[in-house]
């Protein structure tokens, strides 16, 4: 399962300075590289955020929490909350 | 394999289109799609009024079904399901979609679905279009907001993904109407056929799958594999079935998270394909879509939340001053009438009818204005999508508070009422998050603890300006209703450390579109939000008028006529006039009564909180409801008055204390409204939450703490204000 990261092993195994949707600036895009947390990424993939896809960061909610993220090319909308944009790695 | 496998389906979908004069059941089709795909607005679009509310059997989950009058002479049953992305349910509310569709044995199986897919929205949409078609379910795809797609540039080859998914596409759009007469005509036609085949288990799942399937006689593969997926889940499984499942599950080493994400890859790779063939998108603009230009604005760090605080304030606004002109007319309507009744004829039949059963009606007519604005306000907010938005700023907010944002709906649903909203904590998938959050919404004051609060506040309150713009009695309501929300918090800030947390909390949401309100939907959640009010609790609490009239009227024995006579001594002795004479006669009496009984029995409990045995009636009765505090006092003081004293208002200011002093001061009034903020004087409620949480505990548990909370609190006020 490639698209699906069981945290340690793989992240120890070399991917150091790994970027998630969380760490976005404000108005930045990037594409899905893969899902960290096999439970959330359940729903994620249900809600269209597939391996591939473009995410892009379009707001935040005033306390900084939840995010803001735009999928696909204007697609739709959805808000995560920052713990959860953090299991969405980027490709580099 | 298909074909095979729907030929069962098809000999039953015959028997009921031979033709409608013979057939033994309309049709009967499920509507189902993704949240804020148009299901609701097509639904309402194909039965107009001709709808009903129910439950899902077992569960209270809203099942809304109605008649559709497909051709001239064939009616079809539609269900209404409730939005989800996929067929493996998150939340409870899901979980309705896979009771339904996994048992093609039980009696409410559709014989199709009607499929909402949004046009912008086709790949994400689709997902959940082929886990259907793999169930083998025949389907009739509507294709939503076409007009908008193409204004977006988006083009779709509808014969050619026609032919990809094997069933008939309607491209409609729902809000206006466009496309409904079309897709009644293909759900008249008789359909079959289930659509193409899209993803099969891999030949690893075949053993597992193929025995689950024969041990249980299913039709298909997808379908066996759900039940490993989620046997546990599946209300109509018996006990053995599931261990057999688990055993099963274990014996092969099932992975249900990664297979399902496997699946789900899968599907996004085979929808890829479809789409390749059939879409092309030549994006026109390159400007932001008007949605995320209005999100910039309403959730805007400081003014998202001025906007949302002036929208509360609306709202309790429209409750509160507009509402009172309709409900003026409806209290002035129904004395006037009583009075008229009464001058006319007289006997206890029309005394029962005037002072049971109208007083106690007039207690529920006026009511009606402000559920009503407080339900349609509500509906507005839900429609236009802004709804979304506040789940979204109050997030963080509420989690120090151990709720999410999603916890924000059903609290502010709880102003209204706090059935429903107990109900729509069903949208939350974390079990913490979700038993906080029904636990604590009966603390928000609910439209029900209004005349309440209305009568009382009114009674001690004077009306007039309080710096300047606002309203000294509108400022006192509003603090009530703070103190509802600040105790609210507490409550769940308490309880969050009290409980421990089996599974984490989710946030993931998709944001609707802006739009505008759909107005029919309004109207139609008014509508029934109003119906519901008046044949529910209107039956109860007249019921409960007309009991109380007796009780209040009849005593035990001579009890009554030995005070009257007593009085009646006094009068001779001490030389009051007439009008002091029959008040003191009719006081005696009704002290003398079983509801005075019981009223004196509860006095002792209750004298430290500054009230009387008539409030301790009051709050025997509204124990059930609490909106029969009203209707029960208007019932005990009218006893005996005259009809012409008119409204209820005048009869509390006529009421003396022992001394002869007006009895409501403002440390009782008071004292009676905090008690009515913190008290679970509600049977609806306590019912619900049974049903919710599947235990005694949890609405035995808010019972004690919200009585205990009333009566400590209520207490301390009278005790500083007297």
């Amino acid at each position: 399962m490639a698209f699906f990261r069981n945290s340690s092993p793989l992240v120890a195994a070399g991917v150091a300075a790994r970027r998630t949707a969380k760490d976005l600036r404000l108005g930045e895009a990037g594409t899905i590289c893969c899902l960290e947390d096999p439970e959330m990424a359940l729903k994620l993939l249900e809600m269209g955020c597939v391996p591939g896809v473009q995410v892009r960061l379009s707001g935040r909610a005033p306390l900084g929490d939840p995010l803001m993220l735009v999928l696909g090319d204007q697609e739709y909308t959805l808000s995560v909350r920052a713990s959860e944009a953090a299991t969405i790695l980027l490709k580099e | 394999m298909a074909a095979i496998e729907s030929n069962p389906a098809t000999a039953e979908s015959l028997a009921p289109l031979a033709g409608p004069a013979t057939s033994p059941r309309p049709l009967r089709i499920a509507l189902i799609g993704n949240p804020n795909s148009g299901k609701t607005s097509l639904f309402n679009q194909l039965t107009g009024l001709n709808q009903k509310v129910g439950n899902f059997p077992g569960v209270t989950v809203d099942r809304k079904s109605g008649f559709a009058q497909l051709t001239p002479v064939q009616q079809a049953e539609i269900v209404d399901l409730p939005g989800t992305y996929s067929l493996y349910p998150k939340s409870l509310d899901e979980k309705v979609i896979t009771d339904l569709l996994y048992d093609r044995a039980a009696g409410n199986y559709p014989d199709f679905v009607v499929v909402t897919v949004d046009a912008n929205n086709l790949r994400r949409s689709l997902l959940l279009f082929t886990q259907l078609g793999d169930l083998g379910l025949p389907a009739v795809l509507a294709l939503n907001m076409m007009d908008v797609a193409e204004r977006h540039g988006i083009r779709i080859d509808l014969p050619a993904l026609e032919r990809e998914l094997g069933v008939p596409i309607i491209p409609m759009n729902a809000r206006k109407g466009i496309g409904v007469a079309a897709l009644k005509i293909v759900m008249a036609q008789r359909l079959d056929a289930a659509p193409e085949r899209f993803w099969e288990p891999d030949e690893t799942l075949l053993p597992l799958v193929r025995q689950i399937r024969y041990y249980f006689d299913l039709h298909n593969d997808y379908l066996a594999l759900h039940y490993a997926q989620q046997y546990r889940h599946i209300g109509f499984l018996s006990a053995d079935d599931k261990a057999y499942l688990q055993e099963l599950t274990h014996k092969y080493e099932f992975d249900a998270t990664a297979r399902q994400a496997a699946e789900t890859i899968a599907r996004y790779g085979r929808i890829n394909e479809i789409l390749l063939e059939t879409v092309t998108v030549t994006r026109t603009e390159t400007r932001e879509p008007i949605s995320n230009r209005i999100d910039k604005v309403l959730t805007h760090r400081i003014g998202g939340y001025l906007i949302f605080l002036s929208i509360l304030f609306l709202l309790f606004q429209a409750i509160f001053a507009w509402a009172q002109y309709p409900m003026d007319w409806i209290d002035q309507g129904i004395s006037s009438l009583s009075a008229t009744i009464q001058d006319n004829f007289d006997g206890p039949l029309v005394r029962l009818l005037t002072e049971g059963v109208l007083a106690g009606l007039g207690g529920v007519l006026i009511f009606i204005p402000q559920i009503a604005l407080l339900f349609g306000f509500l509906a507005v907010l839900e429609e236009t999508g802004y709804m979304a938005r506040v789940t979204f700023l109050m997030d963080k907010l509420m989690r120090p508070f151990g709720l999410s944002g999603k916890s924000v709906v059903p609290m502010i649903s709880g102003l209204a009422c706090a059935v429903p909203a107990i109900m729509g904590a069903r949208t939350i998938e974390s079990w913490k998050d979700r038993m906080i959050t029904i636990f604590v919404t009966p603390l928000m004051s609910c439209s029900a603890r209004i005349p309440v609060y209305t009568v009382l506040v009114a009674l001690v309150v004077p009306d007039q300006a309080a710096w300047g713009i606002f309203n000294l009695r509108g400022v006192t309501l509003m603090g009530l209703y703070l103190l509802g929300l600040f105790s609210a918090l507490g409550s769940a800030w308490a309880l969050k450390i009290v409980l421990k947390a089996r599974e984490r909390s989710y946030f993931i949401m998709e944001f609707p579109v802006y739009q505008w309100p759909r107005w029919k939907n309004v109207g139609l959640t008014i509508y029934q939000k109003v119906q519901a009010f008046v044949m529910q609790a209107g039956k109860v609490i007249v019921a409960i008028s007309v009991l109380l009239w007796v009780l209040a009227t009849y005593g035990p024995g001579q009890q009554q006529e030995t005070a009257e006579a007593q009085v009646r001594q006094q009068v001779a002795t001490q030389g009051w006039n007439e009008e002091e004479a029959s008040r003191r006669v009719a006081s005696a009496r009704l002290e003398n009564s079983f509801a005075g009984s019981f009223g004196r029995a509860l006095e002792p409990a209750i004298r430290p909180l500054g009230y009387d045995w008539k409030i301790g009636i009051a709050l025997l009765t509204s124990f059930a409801a609490r909106e029969v505090f009203v209707g029960t006092i208007s019932t005990i003081y009218s006893v005996g008055q005259d009809a012409d004293m008119g409204t209820l208002q005048d009869k509390l200011r006529a009421e003396k204390d022992e001394n002869g002093q007006p009895f409501f001061t403002s440390a009782r009034a008071f004292s009676l409204l905090v008690f009515y903020v913190f008290a679970m004087q509600c049977m609806s409620t306590l019912a619900v939450t049974y049903r919710e949480t599947k235990s005694w505990k949890w609405p035995t548990a808010q019972l004690v703490y919200m009585t205990g909370l009333a009566y400590a609190a209520a207490f301390v006020v009278y005790q500083v204000l007297a």
